[in-house]
């Protein structure tokens, strides 16, 4: 077959000469690379004191949005959890009582909302899929844990503080996120 | 029908023999697939219906064999019936499809846009036609009507907002029941489905109107949100019912009845029973026969691969049926040893919580892990 590309080499079997078995310039070639990263720019990132800027595209652990008025915006219309590739989204929805106008956007809202961030692949297709601007992938990661329990993320792990009652703490989250 | 009585009716240049009196509707559906004009008020199980949604507009460029000469406007199929050599156009015509996109947007003029709470999102006629027909924008700039809330009693919810006025529960209370309450009240924009006097709709075959109702107008209150349909595993039964057919479609969670409804064919009307009657079922078997005991469970229902209930059912059947190699079953009894038991961490599809058992939709408190809701 005819190469495709001229890069390919033929390989010289013929015997090296002395200078070539003695190694020394070679060995001198390769002390010299060695060398000449001492002066080259660190790429290591020294982690827990120094982090690095995520991507803006990056996609993160899951947050439940809540409007300006700290009312949660999901509805439990289910999208994510079918749009979900892994499965990885349960809920279950209920009717909103009359006195719980204050906490819930819509007349349906989602009473238990999980994320199995064991399953969850973080593609970012719920984020698409949902038509009330509720979840949204953060540019954080899921944290570590010792065990699987740690991982089935509920409502209280997931929803942003209330801009409302909990301002501070809503301002602290965007300031560590951005 | 005598043979004489055949007429030849062409429809998207397919030709058709058809009885007389046989609306183009009808004779498009013999066709079948894409030829069938959409209908969001005809129903042909109910007598009279038709002639008010406008969907289903059709152009017709040969009036019969005598007279040639084209229909000169659109006509509604649903309600006018063929001629011997009739030419129809649906999808062929320019003009028909302009026409059905103007219709889905006055339809969608008043409709709010809460699919994402209504529970009759992924089987709704009217998603589907503006999916179909419909354009993705709307012009309309002005606030849609609202209306004061109507109670129709323990098992019917009505949304008014959500209304077409497509008179199809008006015919069914007329049609099988003894006695109609509801109707449509007043006129214009502001006219309404409600019950004069605020009264429940409690005649025992007045359920049909939630089957019928081609948007989330008339919702069932048993199961009102109490999970979409396209998470649910939608099964044929039947039961021995001294009232109705009893032949329905049970949607399930595991094994617990969510819903129970008619079976409906592929144009979305109730099938008929192998007697060739239409399949109305009872308010005993629609709302009060929540339980897998009270069914003779025939299988699973055949869902169209385009429907997005037919989500996660894979292949057919495939996915409906339990398996019987278990690992407890193929391990000589022992059980495996589980990492984690989900139900242990998971408040979601609580074991103990049987949803299908609550009367009405469920609220916060029931799904604290503390309050055990049994029926």
């Amino acid at each position: 077959m005819q190469p495709l590309t001229n890069k390919a080499q033929a390989v010289s079997r013929a015997p090296m000469t002395f200078w070539e078995r003695l190694y020394l310039i070679n060995i001198i070639k390769g002390m010299f690379i060695t060398f000449s990263h001492m002066f080259k720019k660190q790429p290591t990132t020294r982690y827990p004191e120094e982090k690095r800027a995520f991507s803006p595209v990056f996609r993160g652990l899951h947050v439940l949005n809540r409007d300006e008025e700290g009312r949660e915006r999901c509805t439990a219309c289910g999208l994510c959890a079918v749009a979900c590739p892994a499965e990885a989204i349960t809920m279950e929805a209920a009717e909103r009582e009359t006195g719980e106008e204050h906490l819930y956007r819509e007349e349906k809202y989602a009473a238990k909302y999980e994320i199995n961030m064991l399953r969850c692949i973080f593609c970012g297709l719920c984020e698409e899929a949902c038509p009330k601007d509720a979840i949204y992938l953060s540019e954080t990661f899921a944290p570590a844990n010792y065990t699987r329990k740690g991982f089935i993320y509920g409502k209280p792990d997931l929803l942003i503080p209330n801009p409302k009652t909990e301002a501070s703490d809503l301002a602290l989250a965007r300031g560590v996120e951005a | 029908m005598s043979e004489q009585n055949l007429f030849k009716v062409t429809i998207d240049n397919i030709t058709i023999d058809v009885p007389a009196g046989t609306t183009v509707l009808q004779a498009a559906r013999l066709i079948g697939g894409q030829v069938a004009p959409p209908a969001m008020c005809f129903y042909s199980k109910l007598e009279g219906s038709g002639g008010k949604c406008r969907t289903c507009l059709v152009e017709v460029s040969k009036g019969s064999e005598k007279d040639p000469r084209p229909m000169p406007k659109l006509v509604a199929s649903c309600r006018t019936t063929v001629m011997d050599g009739m030419e129809v156009k649906n999808i062929t015509s320019e003009k028909v499809l302009d026409a059905r996109a103007g219709v889905v947007e006055f339809l969608l003029l008043n409709h709010p846009l809460d699919c994402p709470i209504c529970d009759q999102a992924g089987e709704c006629h009217l998603q589907d036609l503006s999916f179909e027909h419909g354009k993705a924008e709307t012009r309309y700039e002005f606030q849609r009507r609202t209306f004061e809330k109507h109670d129709l009693g323990k098992n019917i919810q009505l949304h008014m907002t959500r209304c077409i006025l497509c008179y199809r529960c008006v015919f069914t209370a007329d049609q099988l029941t003894n006695k109609r309450v509801h109707g449509i009240l007043d006129r214009g924009d502001h006219a309404e489905i409600a019950t004069h006097i605020e009264k429940s709709l409690d005649n025992e075959f007045i359920g049909n109107v939630i089957d019928v109702c081609p948007v989330g107008a008339l919702t069932d209150k048993t199961f009102r949100f109490k999970n979409r349909v396209w998470f649910l595993k939608p099964m044929d039964a039947h039961r021995d019912c001294p009232t109705c057919s009893g032949r329905v479609t049970l949607w399930n969670r595991g094994d617990e009845v969510y819903r129970v409804t008619a079976r409906k064919d592929q144009w979305g009307e109730i099938e008929d029973t192998p007697d060739g009657k239409p399949g109305w079922i009872c308010n005993t078997c629609r709302f009060d026969k929540k339980a897998t005991s009270d069914w003779t469970i025939e299988g699973p229902r055949e869902i169209s691969r385009q429907s997005v209930i037919a989500q996660g059912h894979y292949a057919g059947n495939i996915g409906t049926t339990k398996p019987n190699e278990t690992f407890k079953a193929v391990n000589d009894g022992r059980t495996p040893h589980l990492l984690m038991d989900i139900h242990d961490e998971s408040e979601v599809n609580q074991p103990n919580i049987h949803l299908g058992q609550i009367q009405g939709p469920s609220h916060g408190d029931t799904f604290n892990t503390n309050n055990t809701h049994k029926a």
